[in-house]
């Protein structure tokens, strides 16, 4: 009768180790989070000093004061307009190109499709420098319409472009990847009945890709939000920026505002959080599937 | 008959035509142009054809006059491997933990994914602050708890700054290790856990015969695409350090964005660039064949 004891006990401290080593691991994972929130609700007075999670006096205002005052709801209209013009991009080009070559007869398209398999294999550490030139040579940095508006929306289609073509690669192989496998019937009879080949991909395809979309939009979501390099490089206009970029400069230019600091980095993350919260099953299926991006 | 037809598959290449326009003047361009300006002692303030050819001296000077190069190398192979050992490692403990029956294991998975959907910028900001030396929380916690005398400014000393970039690497890293080790611990057959316990084999022996062999593939992935994360490192860079003290978390990409926009030599930086794709495609290609080879055995 020794055994079964000594083994409930074995299983007993197994199961509370385990638990206790998941709970420290998933503290430090939440705790400098709510040490950012908490601090974004003190002021630059209490800021340093006052070391609690859960401030007596909670400032409010401060969100308040960094999204006008301090620019971020510009920054954040920013990096709505670029992530949403860049993901249904994506999306758009992606499951069209993606639709031709797993259905249409277009000769040539296998060395299509494994050109954009092989970009997403080779990795170019430098491709930055030459797309920076080229960005410059077509007149994106810098352009000189005698349109305000008109330079406006160049100057973010040099952002929001490279962006569309760096989604490309990963959105066509999983896309080809799940139209290779739809079954053809409702294709066929949608053709007897005289649907032209857009209207096929766009009433009948399109909305059975439904879930690689999803996956797609999640991913690139992710991607476009929390992207700095090129917009560091591109976007050199203060009313331009998105809030990655931002945060960088406010925190160059005023280093002593922290609060304010804390409260841009909280509307940074907010919506990450809450989306995520809301799709956590779509989101990890999405980053397990863009692990395969090599 | 041969017009229509014609017509049609005009219209099919449609389909295609945005996607290879886009990949070929914001890819494939530039990517083709990397080469041909790393040939090139060019400012990339004059027109490019006014640089000067130099033919292969920028790589020639990257292999023999830039010790500060490697030295970024250094300290990005450096975060790689506290990352592939302790990350990783880390990792699959926590899936092996999660795999079995626990309780809660699906808020614990929420949770620990929670920094890898976050902004490098962010991450890096709020751990700026946490390692700060005069105002830093973890300054605070060590007086409280009576290690003072470790205190220091983290980040601004050479001896620690870099182990504690890579620290907050693996923080915002370990949940994407998990998620995808977990993933393939799940898609092991549960009956082959069953027959090892049937044939009296012990937990190590199970994890060792029955696991180990089934996760290479998974294992294999995991490895190739943390050294290219890692290796590629950036966003923690500039929002922890900027590369400092001194040049002591300095790494590729912030090197060759210096050669870029200080020192205002781009075919030397597109020369950085091939050197450094060219080791990471070769640490891949390695990979993959060892993990061949380990599967034939």
């Amino acid at each position: 009768m020794q055994k079964p004891i000594y083994y409930k006990i074995k299983k007993f401290m197994l199961m509370y180790s385990t638990h206790i080593l998941l709970i420290i691991i998933s503290l430090s994972c939440i705790l400098p989070l709510l040490w950012m929130f908490s601090s974004s609700l003190k002021t630059q007075a209490t800021v340093f000093s006052d070391m609690s999670l859960f401030p007596q006096n909670p400032h409010w205002e401060n969100f308040y004061i960094a999204w006008t005052k301090g620019g971020f709801g510009r920054y954040f209209f920013n990096s709505l307009l670029y992530t949403i013009v860049v993901v249904s991009g994506i999306v758009f080009i992606t499951s069209l190109a993606a639709y031709g070559i797993s259905r249409l007869k277009i000769p040539g398209k296998n060395v299509i499709f494994y050109v954009f398999l092989a970009a997403m294999m080779i990795p170019i550490p430098g491709a930055f420098v030459a797309l920076y030139v080229l960005l410059n040579k077509l007149g994106f940095l810098n352009p000189n319409t005698g349109f305000p508006l008109l330079d406006n929306v160049i100057m973010r289609l040099g952002y929001i472009l490279p962006l569309i073509n760096s989604g490309l690669s990963l959105g066509i192989y999983m896309l080809k990847t799940f139209f290779d496998k739809m079954p053809g019937d409702l294709e066929d009879s949608a053709r007897i009945d005289g649907c032209s080949v857009f209207g096929i991909y766009w009433h009948i395809a399109l909305p059975m890709a439904k879930p690689a979309i999803a996956v797609i939009i999640i991913f690139n979501t992710l991607n476009v939000w929390n992207e700095y390099l090129l917009a560091m490089l591109v976007l050199t206009g203060k009313s331009l920026m998105p809030l990655t970029r931002a945060l960088m400069v406010f925190r160059g230019t005023h280093i002593t505002e922290y609060p304010l600091l804390m409260s841009g980095m909280t509307i940074t993350v907010i919506p990450i959080i809450i989306i995520y919260l809301m799709l956590q099953k779509h989101i990890i299926a999405g980053i397990t599937a863009g692990a395969v991006k090599g | 008959m041969g017009i229509r037809k014609t017509k049609k598959i005009f219209i099919n290449y449609l389909f295609v035509l945005p996607a290879i326009l886009l990949f070929c003047t914001f890819h494939l361009y530039p990517f083709l142009n990397v080469f041909r300006y790393s040939l090139f002692q060019w400012d990339g303030i004059v027109e490019f054809s006014s640089a000067k050819f130099v033919g292969l001296a920028h790589f020639k000077d990257i292999f023999t006059a830039n010790p500060q190069w490697w030295y970024s190398m250094w300290h990005a192979f450096y975060v790689t491997l506290l990352t592939l050992i302790f990350q990783n490692g880390l990792a699959l403990l926590l899936a092996l933990a999660c795999d079995r029956a626990i309780k809660g294991a699906r808020a614990y998975r929420m949770i620990f994914f929670l920094p890898p959907v976050l902004s490098g910028i962010v991450v890096g900001l709020i751990w700026q602050w946490i390692y700060d030396g005069n105002y830093g929380l973890l300054n605070h916690w060590l007086t409280n708890i009576g290690f003072g005398h470790l205190a220091r400014a983290w980040l601004a000393d050479p001896r620690t700054a870099l182990t504690c970039v890579g620290i907050v690497h693996m923080w915002k890293g370990f949940g994407w290790g998990f998620i995808i080790l977990l993933a393939g611990l799940q898609s092991i057959p549960r009956e082959l856990y069953e027959a090892a316990k049937v044939d009296g084999a012990g937990a190590w022996d199970t994890f060792r015969r029955v696991t180990v062999p089934l996760m290479v593939p998974v294992f294999v992935l995991v490895t190739i695409l943390t050294i290219l994360n890692t290796m590629q490192i950036y966003d923690l860079i500039v929002s922890l350090t900027g590369g400092g003290p001194g040049y002591h978390t300095e790494v590729p990409i912030t090197r060759i964005l210096a050669a870029m926009r200080g020192g205002s030599q781009l075919g030397y930086a597109c020369a950085l660039g091939i050197v450094f794709g060219l080791i990471l495609l070769v640490v891949s290609f390695v990979q993959i064949q060892a993990s061949k080879l380990a599967k034939q055995e």
